[in-house]
């Protein structure tokens, strides 16, 4: 039974087992703080490039694109250079502390909550534009209204973003260090357990982590749906 | 009664709508010219209807003056200073997505008006226009009726000196149709100038004070509505009111 992968995860959440709870609180915190970060900035910035002409444009949206796919270790690797006692933020003291993974994590979705609002937010901006010319209305008095509109988008969109960030292994690994008790957050957790050959105990944990995952989606969803369902 | 109405009278009529002036405006698109070179000035109260086929220019024609675009040659002028208040309701009408109040509400907040009278101008809006059952349904569940007078209502609230709509009812029954007629009448009444497009020939009957009568891009009539209906002078504008089809 000990070795059962579900048994462990069912254990590990009934016992409150303390250091799991702290894995589980700080992997929440972090993901979540990033993504709330990334979405006060990508979600302005999609905007913005939807609205604005200007020169250089369309390298922006292929950057954007393109960034999607960056690959977390190399995130990772940036911000461990720019935060290291020797790089230029190395003053902040940030590294290997959650606030380090909090950043990595923001580098990693904000391209994607960017890109994916731009895209949106010009379509709806298509349909809108003649209304909104009509109104007087100017490009910046446009984007909050194109925000508000595209909120149904948008909530999966941040979804996306919250997968990328919960998921992610490589960055908050190199920026945060996985010391226990301070930066060792769910996916850390499982690599190291998976290391020392606890197979049950890793996979209990991923288990947790994906219960959590679903748990949060289904939230979003139903709130979605309710609001969707209210206003259309 | 008199004594206390004549002053508003007076002051009503004192401020007749500003006239709107083309000056040999043109729209070309990629080397094609799709309206002009015409000149003409709407003055007057009005209505001014649009006339014309489909693809003779009025659409377009309403977006020059509107602003929506700009001409490729000449000039579109008001005869007041300044640009006039002025609203437009499309063929589709353009709702947000949000409920119907709050469509008002915000076209309201765009254009500055004190947080703490929106709200009771919203419902006002929607009560004169029957909307008030569903102020709090999202606009774009309300049928193809309500939603364009959803947007006469948010046009309403601004209250414009100059409204243009282009087809408002084309896309609409009758019992619709009507009250959307009835809607534009309460805005002639208010003192609001009414430019509208319509390809139907007895709706121009109902609603016209000026024709302008447009077939492939050119202005070929601009007259009192009575002279256009009883006794058309150009060719095409007598084979539309005898029912030809005309290019």
């Amino acid at each position: 039974m000990e070795n059962n992968a579900f048994y462990v995860a069912l254990s590990l959440l009934l016992n409150l087992d303390t250091s799991l709870f702290q894995i589980v609180v700080l992997s929440l915190q972090v993901s979540l703080l990033a993504v709330v970060i990334a979405a006060m900035l990508g979600f302005p910035l999609g905007a913005a490039v939807a609205l604005w002409r200007f020169p250089g444009r369309g390298g922006v949206i292929v950057v954007l694109n393109a960034l999607m796919g960056l690959p977390p270790v190399v995130a990772g690797l940036m911000v461990y250079l720019l935060l290291s006692r020797a790089g230029p933020l190395g003053e902040w003291g940030l590294l290997f502390t959650p606030g380090a993974m909090i950043i990595a994590q923001v580098v990693l979705v904000l391209p994607i909550l960017a890109a994916l609002s731009r895209q949106k937010v010009e379509e709806l901006l298509g349909e809108y534009r003649e209304q909104f010319m009509s109104l007087g209305m100017s490009r910046g008095r446009m984007m909050p209204t194109l925000l508000w509109d595209a909120r149904f988008a948008l909530l999966t969109i941040l979804l996306a973003g919250f997968g990328r960030a919960s998921a992610e292994v490589g960055a908050v690994m190199m920026v945060g260090g996985n010391i226990d008790g301070v930066t060792r957050v769910m996916t850390t957790a499982i690599v190291l357990e998976t290391g020392k050959g606890n197979l049950p105990l890793a996979l209990g944990l991923g288990i947790v982590l994906l219960t959590l995952v679903m748990l949060i989606n289904a939230g979003a969803y139903l709130v979605g749906e309710l609001t969707r369902r209210r206003t259309g | 009664m008199t004594s206390l109405n004549a002053p508003l009278l007076a002051s009503s009529s004192l401020l007749s709508p500003p006239a709107l002036c083309f000056e040999n405006v043109a729209f070309n698109h990629e080397d094609k010219v799709l309206l002009g070179p015409c000149s003409f000035t709407l003055e007057g109260t009005g209505p001014t209807l649009v006339m014309g086929p489909n693809g003779a220019g009025k659409s377009l024609l309403l977006r020059l003056a509107h602003g929506l675009i700009l001409p490729t040659q000449g000039r579109v002028a008001w005869s007041s200073e300044g640009t006039p208040r002025q609203a437009m309701v499309f063929q589709q009408p353009v709702l947000l997505r949000r409920s119907a109040v709050a469509n008002l509400i915000h076209a309201l907040a765009v254009n500055n008006i004190p947080r703490r009278q929106r709200s009771k101008l919203a419902f006002d809006a929607l009560e004169r226009f029957g909307l008030s059952a569903c102020a709090h349904t999202p606009a774009r569940v309300l049928s193809g009726g309500q939603q364009q007078r959803l947007a006469l209502a948010r046009a309403w609230v601004l209250s414009p000196q100059v409204l243009f709509l282009d087809e408002p009812t084309s896309a609409l029954d009758p019992a619709a149709i009507k009250a959307v007629e009835a809607a534009v009448r309460e805005f002639h009444q208010r003192g609001t100038r009414i430019v509208m497009t319509t390809h139907d020939i007895h709706q121009a009957r109902r609603l016209a004070g000026d024709v302008l009568f447009l077939s492939s891009g050119k202005v070929r009539e601009h007259t009192l509505a009575e002279a256009f209906f009883d006794a058309p002078v150009s060719r095409q504008a007598q084979a539309f009111i005898t029912g030809e089809l005309v290019e």
